[in-house]
């Protein structure tokens, strides 16, 4: 009897154990929807942006028509291109952001300071964006990997996240703010 | 937006984490934020209206050291407590990995956390040992913060995960406006910093003042800080001695004054540091720095580019690069000009965006702060009914 009563309380434990994990693990899925939801956001804020500066005539028709190119595909690419357009998205704003005079002659024009600072405070938050929606992967991933986790399949059917990787380096004359 | 900081130690013993917290919350306050700072006190400290008691702190022995820390059940029901009755939009957790307030706000909340990481101690055993729970409340944070690439790295190392770094604020204006004094002026070497810690590295300097008196004897080292000020100058020949003057402790004024007057601020800090924030203090006065070549300390100065650095704990290194830049006012002028262009980006007006922008990050489309009920299990198994 009393073996009996042992073995209950700990399956019982196991249980709750199994339960309270299975409950960090929802916790981290929301995360990562969370901050995925918040890059997505960002990165939409910085291909508009790029467009709206391209379409503005500030820049040269050159600098445009690469801009423009770059803004178009980075919103318009599907799930699996995503990574790609956005880091072409990022070099071509590092060509034509790459001397301060330009990022000067934004700002001179009407409407252009708003422009400059929007540009300046999207190329700074994609990657902060990136990096915690990865670190939440991360974390996701190191609890997901667990023998607990596998053997009970406490994930369910949530599909294994993946992490954003991309080139998000920001154009030198937005990125050092002295004096901002 | 309704911000709650979480400092992690005693607020009125001074420290760097303490005046970042202090200075952070008046910069929002100031910029139209609610702002509610929860930190450990003594009741009957008096606290700034921004500030919430967590209660009194416990010295306790942890980590080689004594450590005042906050935990137990009053502090956690205090800090269900703040959290139930803040109605936070986004809590800022300083010091999430040491065992006091900040754990155990990770602990009790849910909701977008950001948590900044200042320090980078050597990974303790109690943190191998805790590993798997500090892990389960560390994953609540939405977003973390290092103080330097330094301390990110050493986050990475020991917890895994990513952060953005984001520099500690200086009020630059404050220290640039000060007005100089003439008592401090005139072939002086400036040192803060607590005289019987021996990480400060005053005793490296006191093995270098022979040799910079011995090439330049017009010279005079100001100390600013607490400690023994005979044990300090006990290794000095005796008629060197009346070349160091002790300023003891001295007030925000008082030392914006004094790295304004002083021609050389020498900080040979030998390990310990990682950030470095009376570097960028120094170079918003306009003094030049010399500097040990910590990591922290060579990324804060961009490498040696706007303050010169020294071979860590060679006292000779540190004579020598004195005895150059004391001679060579030129040079000394470069380094001022340098120094105030560099420390634009350490100004709270683009620390404070930043730190907002990372708030605003994680805010965006998240549900407000609230304490985490640990309804989880009882909901899952559908034993409770709205």
């Amino acid at each position: 009897m009393a073996t009996l009563i042992w073995i209950l309380v700990g399956l019982v434990v196991i249980g709750l154990y199994l339960s309270w994990t299975a409950g960090r693990l929802d916790r981290l899925h929301a995360r990562i929807d969370a901050t995925r939801a918040a890059l997505d956001a960002q990165l939409l804020r910085r291909a508009s942006v790029a467009q709206e500066l391209a379409t503005s005539g500030v820049l040269d028709p050159a600098a445009s028509i690469v801009l423009y190119e770059a803004a178009h595909a980075a919103r318009q690419a599907d799930e699996e291109q995503r990574e790609v357009a956005e880091s072409e998205l990022s070099q071509a704003l590092r060509a034509v952001f790459a001397e301060a005079q330009q990022v000067e002659a934004v700002r001179e024009a009407p409407g252009g300071e708003d422009a400059a600072r929007e540009l300046a405070q999207a190329v700074r938050r994609v990657p902060m964006a990136r990096r915690f929606h990865n670190d939440a992967v991360r974390a996701a991933r190191a609890l997901r990997r667990h023998r607990k986790v596998r053997w009970f399949r406490l994930a369910g059917h949530a599909p294994f996240p993946m992490a954003f990787e991309m080139d998000d380096e920001p154009p030198a004359a937005l990125a050092d703010r002295a004096g901002t | 937006m309704r911000i709650g900081i979480v400092c992690p130690y005693s607020w009125d013993v001074p420290g760097g984490v303490q005046f970042h917290i202090r200075d952070l919350a008046e910069h929002l306050i100031r910029l139209g934020h609610e702002v509610s700072v929860l930190a450990p006190a003594d009741d009957d400290t008096p606290l700034p209206p921004y500030v919430v008691s967590a209660g009194r702190a416990v010295p306790v022995p942890y980590n080689g050291s004594v450590a005042r820390l906050n935990f137990g059940f009053l502090s956690a029901a205090r800090v269900r407590r703040w959290l139930h009755d803040g109605t936070f939009d986004v809590i800022h957790i300083h010091e999430p990995a040491s065992p006091s307030l900040g754990l155990l706000t990770c602990w009790a909340a849910q909701g977008p956390i950001v948590a900044t990481f200042h320090t980078s101690n050597p990974r303790s055993r109690a943190m191998v040992a805790a590993y798997s729970i500090l892990q389960a409340a560390l994953e609540k944070i939405s977003a973390r913060i290092a103080v330097s690439e330094y301390a990110r790295r050493t986050l990475v190392e020991h917890l895994g995960g990513d952060a953005v770094v984001i520099p500690n604020g200086v009020d630059v204006d404050f220290f640039a406006g000060a007005r100089p004094r003439a008592e401090w002026q005139g072939e002086t070497i400036g040192f803060m910093g607590r005289i019987d810690e021996p990480r400060k590295g005053l005793p490296v300097l006191m093995g270098a003042l022979p040799k910079i008196l011995a090439e330049r004897p017009g010279t005079r080292l100001l100390v600013a800080g607490r400690g023994d000020e005979e044990e300090a100058v006990a290794s000095l020949p005796k008629e060197m001695r009346s070349r160091v003057e002790f300023l003891g402790m001295i007030s925000d004024e008082d030392k914006a004054r004094f790295l304004r007057s002083v021609d050389l601020y020498v900080a040979p800090n030998t390990g310990g540091e990682s950030f470095g924030i009376i570097l960028v203090e120094a170079m918003s006065a306009g003094a030049p720095v010399l500097a040990s070549d910590l990591d922290a300390f060579a990324q804060v100065l961009d490498q040696g580019a706007a303050g010169e650095l020294f071979a860590n704990e060679d006292a000779d290194a540190l004579a020598a690069a004195a005895v150059r830049l004391l001679g060579d006012p030129k040079r000394r002028e470069e380094l001022r000009t340098r120094g105030s262009a560099h420390v634009r980006r350490f100004d709270w007006s683009t620390v404070g965006a930043d730190i907002l922008s990372v708030y605003e990050t994680v805010t965006d489309g998240a549900a407000a702060v609230a304490a985490d009920e640990r309804s989880g299990l009882r909901a899952r198994l559908g034993l409770i009914r709205d």
